[in-house]
């Protein structure tokens, strides 16, 4: 288990600080989108367990992630606010327990089958709620007033403030960086590395590699249901989109972008990917040209990712 | 549901089947034979269909603008390679799908600056514009026809290709063992420049052809390539003749889902193909 | 007579009409060793994977430690004592040599479902994982990345762990395949250190180390058993010279 390199911790503790400090200086709409990053960090980093950890490529990630959000929505009274802790268990557990009988089925098979079948199975959600009148159909349904949380009267904070929104991610971003760093020094850990590097030896070592996938997969669907609640909540609107290929695309492109198997590399992904898409919408309307071009050009000159990068550091 | 309105959905599948075929036997040949995920497979298809668009408009005629259409695809496909993707061909497959997936959003906002992005028709060929009537009330475009005949002669031609020229051997021998093939000091560079080539030609062909049917518009490429990669997977990768049997049971497990459940019509190609993974993980045709 | 640990009985593995192990039968008792010896294609790899768990029999019994395991998934046959290891090196390249064999040795905790305490505080475990290395003559190496080690290095760690999981059945692939004259010495010492505490199922091609080693010996000839006996007997075999051992002597 390695030591981060020294400079990869300051530049993230520098990171935390700064990001602590932002609303203080940033505009409204700056603030709303680093909170939009910070989500879409939660939801690669919950990608990055599975592709990055443990060897599965997924493309259906999104299912865990959409059926959140749309849990949400249907939990939010029509302009009430729904229940902080009882909306966010419920979107959790139907994440859970989608990845979980999802799960059951594609871990079945591997490789390249089983980027498709989770495929199958995102897709399947997405025409789903697609065609689903009940559910909003195409245009998909408004939240409008997001989760409230009390305590005996006492509202510790307030969503439908920004400001109080992003500190709440930004420590749920926080709360999950460090659990998963626990997660990887734990046992449990260690085995999901092994069976990314060696499944095989891992089985004749006497583990029962298929429940770890398992066990896995779920608790990577329940990180990217807490991904979906949010965004649900900060958007204000849920939509088939969110469960699409594309979403689940996107979000494979923060991952390996941002370099697979580390802690920080999906945050850093999320966010270069988000910041480069914001950029380069500042200055010309084929910004896409531009951001297919950075990926291609990173795909050539930087194998590994961004995170590695700061691997050069600790050599040099 | 009576004879002549089955027969016609029969077509209907037979033909998008064969279309998928197209774009389908492309992808699974380049990720077989190069062990590449190409996801910008689906652009040549769209580039095909903008091509049709613009080509019969300069050249006049469909059947010209067709023939000139590949040329043009052909030369955009091996510029590609040459630049960019004789550098995949090691690389882990996360990267290729990464690299790819730049490239689709290249070719998306390439497509935007040269044809914009309205909705375009291209006219159906006169010389076969007309219906052929099979009851009172329903007819069928010989159009229609017109394509499941040539998809079909192109796949009679794939069949020939691969099972009795050399080339096919080749390529069969490459599908299966790569390292071996190479050993055998074939000129590997050669051949994968030739089926990436003979990938691209399918795809942008399989778009022209269905660009009077289908129109041409943007986001064409991305609805064609998932299904296409739906294809390739239930088939098994690398097998051609896979390609063609999951092509079939696609496009008319599509049509007849539509028709026949249209409430989940878009979940039926999806819940086939997760029912077949499951039951043999690596394709009908594929290796285990 | 000691109990067998580990016993077959008429084990067959058929591909399609080809039978790779043919109506094999043979027993190995605690603190002997049992070399199995035969030509290129004998199916003395297919035995092994068939009693490791890797492959499934056509027919036939394969008990361990008295009861019987005839099909059980590998890693069940794992846990009940059996340690293999592979022809061609199967270890954790990316990982250092100790954490290869602490892996290993994780795996006889009750669970690994432990998501809180960090796996390094497990002292058991570490311990086992130590003392793998130690017997092994792989400490000074322990730090080092599993893809830096020699050839020689990597086969002591295939072995190294494959005794992290404390097992009493021992099989092992062609040990000392690829190795050169002084580290193969080394690893046949070493497995005689190990022989008294394990039953060890050996297969090998090295004729010097069959002999030196062997309590009995097992010749398997395209899938079927030859011949079976000790080391002089099998010696003296005319049979088995004709068939194989002249060949091999210098092999």
């Amino acid at each position: 288990m390695e030591r981060q390199p020294l400079a990869l911790r300051i530049v993230l503790a520098a990171g935390l600080v700064a990001l602590a400090a932002f609303p203080f200086v940033g505009e409204k709409f700056y603030v709303q989108f680093v909170t939009k990053v910070m989500i879409w960090a939660i939801f690669a980093v919950s990608l990055d367990l599975l592709v990055g950890y443990t060897g599965l490529v997924s493309l259906g990630h999104a299912l865990s992630y959409g059926l959140a959000a749309y849990t949400l929505m249907l939990l939010t009274p029509q302009y009430e606010a729904a229940g902080f802790w009882t909306s966010l268990g419920a979107s959790l557990g139907v994440a859970a327990l989608a990845a979980l009988v999802v799960g059951l089925l594609v871990l079945r098979t591997s490789g390249i089958y089983f980027i498709m079948v989770t495929l199958a199975f995102g897709q399947m959600a997405y025409y789903y709620v697609h065609d689903s009148d009940r559910l909003g159909g195409s245009d998909g349904k408004y939240i409008y007033v997001r989760p409230a949380l009390e305590i005996a009267g006492w509202k510790p904070f307030d969503l439908d403030q920004f400001t109080h929104f992003y500190y709440v991610a930004l420590a749920l971003l926080a709360g999950v960086y460090f659990a998963l760093r626990v997660l990887l020094a734990s046992p449990f850990g260690r085995v999901i590395v092994g069976i990314k590097e060696n499944e095989h030896r891992m089985r004749m070592l006497g583990f029962a590699t298929f429940r770890y996938k398992l066990v896995c997969f779920v608790l990577a669907g329940v990180l990217a249901g807490l991904a979906g609640w949010l965004a649900a909540a900060h958007d204000g609107l849920v939509n088939p989109e969110m469960l699409s290929w594309h979403q689940s695309g996107q979000l494979l492109m923060m991952v390996i972008l941002g370099g697979m198997g580390t802690p920080s590399g999906p945050i850093l992904g999320a966010a270069a990917l988000k910041v480069l898409e914001l950029l380069f919408q500042s200055w010309t309307k084929h910004w896409q040209l531009l951001l297919g071009g950075f990926i291609v050009l990173a795909v050539l000159l930087i194998p590994r990712g961004l995170a590695q990068l700061f691997e050069w550091k600790r050599r040099g | 549901m009576d004879t002549a309105i089955f027969l016609i959905q029969v077509l209907n599948g037979i033909q998008y089947g064969l279309l998928l075929f197209l774009v389908a036997s492309g992808l699974t040949l380049i990720f077989g034979i190069m062990g590449i995920i190409n996801l910008a497979h689906g652009s040549f298809y769209m580039i095909g269909a903008y091509l049709a668009f613009s080509l019969t408009r300069l050249i006049g005629d469909f059947w010209l603008a067709l023939a000139a259409g590949v040329v043009v695809a052909v030369a955009i496909g091996l510029l590609l390679e040459w630049l960019v993707m004789r550098f995949l061909y090691q690389r882990d497959h996360l990267y290729q799908v990464l690299l790819t997936y730049g490239l689709i959003l290249i070719f998306e906002e390439a497509r935007s600056l040269v044809w914009g992005d309205d909705v375009h028709g291209v006219a159906v060929p006169g010389a076969l514009a007309h219906s052929i009537p099979l009851t009172e009330n329903l007819s069928y475009q010989v159009y229609r026809l017109a394509m499941s005949g040539i998809c079909l002669a192109i796949a009679l031609g794939m069949y020939w290709l691969i099972q009795k020229t050399r080339l096919g051997m080749t390529i069969r021998a490459g599908s299966v063992n790569r390292e071996m093939v190479q050993s055998l000091g074939i000129n590997i560079g050669l051949l994968y420049r030739l089926v990436f080539a003979l990938g691209v030609a399918l795809a942008a062909l399989a778009g022209m052809l269905a660009s009077p049917v289908s129109s041409v518009f943007p986001g064409m490429g991305n609805q064609v390539l998932i299904i296409s990669f739906v294809v390739v997977v239930i088939g098994g990768i690398g097998s051609v003749k896979g390609a063609l049997v999951a092509a079939l049971l696609i496009g008319l497990a599509d049509t007849f889902g539509k028709v026949l459940v249209p409430q989940i019509a878009g979940m039926v190609v999806y819940l086939l193909m997760a029912a077949i993974l499951l039951w043999r993980p690596q394709g009908i045709f594929g290796r285990g | 007579m000691a109990e067998a640990a580990l016993r077959t009985e008429s084990l067959q593995k058929l591909f399609g009409g080809l039978a790779a192990v043919n109506g094999v039968s043979l027993a190995c008792e605690l603190g002997r060793v049992h070399a199995v010896i035969g030509p290129n294609g004998a199916g003395k790899t297919t035995l092994i994977n068939l009693l490791s768990g890797d492959l499934e029999p056509s027919s036939g019994r394969i008990e361990i430690l008295g009861r019987e395991v005839t099909g059980l998934a590998p890693h069940r046959i794992s846990q009940m004592g059996v340690g293999r290891s592979y022809q061609r090196t199967n270890i954790f390249m990316r990982f250092t040599a100790f954490e290869n064999c602490r892996l290993a040795a994780q795996s006889r905790l009750p669970t690994s479902m432990r998501f809180l305490r960090p796996a390094a505080r497990y002292s058991a475990v570490n311990d086992a994982a130590a003392k793998a290395l130690e017997v092994c003559d792989l400490s000074s190496r322990q730090d080092t990345v599993a893809a830096e080690l020699s050839h020689g290095e990597r086969r002591q760690l295939e072995v190294a762990m494959t005794l992290a999981t404390s097992p009493k059945v021992l099989l092992l692939d062609e040990p000392l395949a690829g190795m050169g004259a002084e580290e193969s010495a080394r690893m046949v010492e070493l497995l005689r250190r190990l022989a008294p505490g394990h039953a060890m199922l050996l297969v090998e091609h090295d004729m010097d180390a069959v002999f030196a080693l062997a309590d009995t010996l097992t010749v398997m000839v395209n899938g079927s058993v030859l011949a079976s006996g000790t080391p002089e007997e099998i010696r003296a075999s005319r049979e088995v010279q004709e068939a194989y051992l002249g060949s091999e002597e210098h092999g």
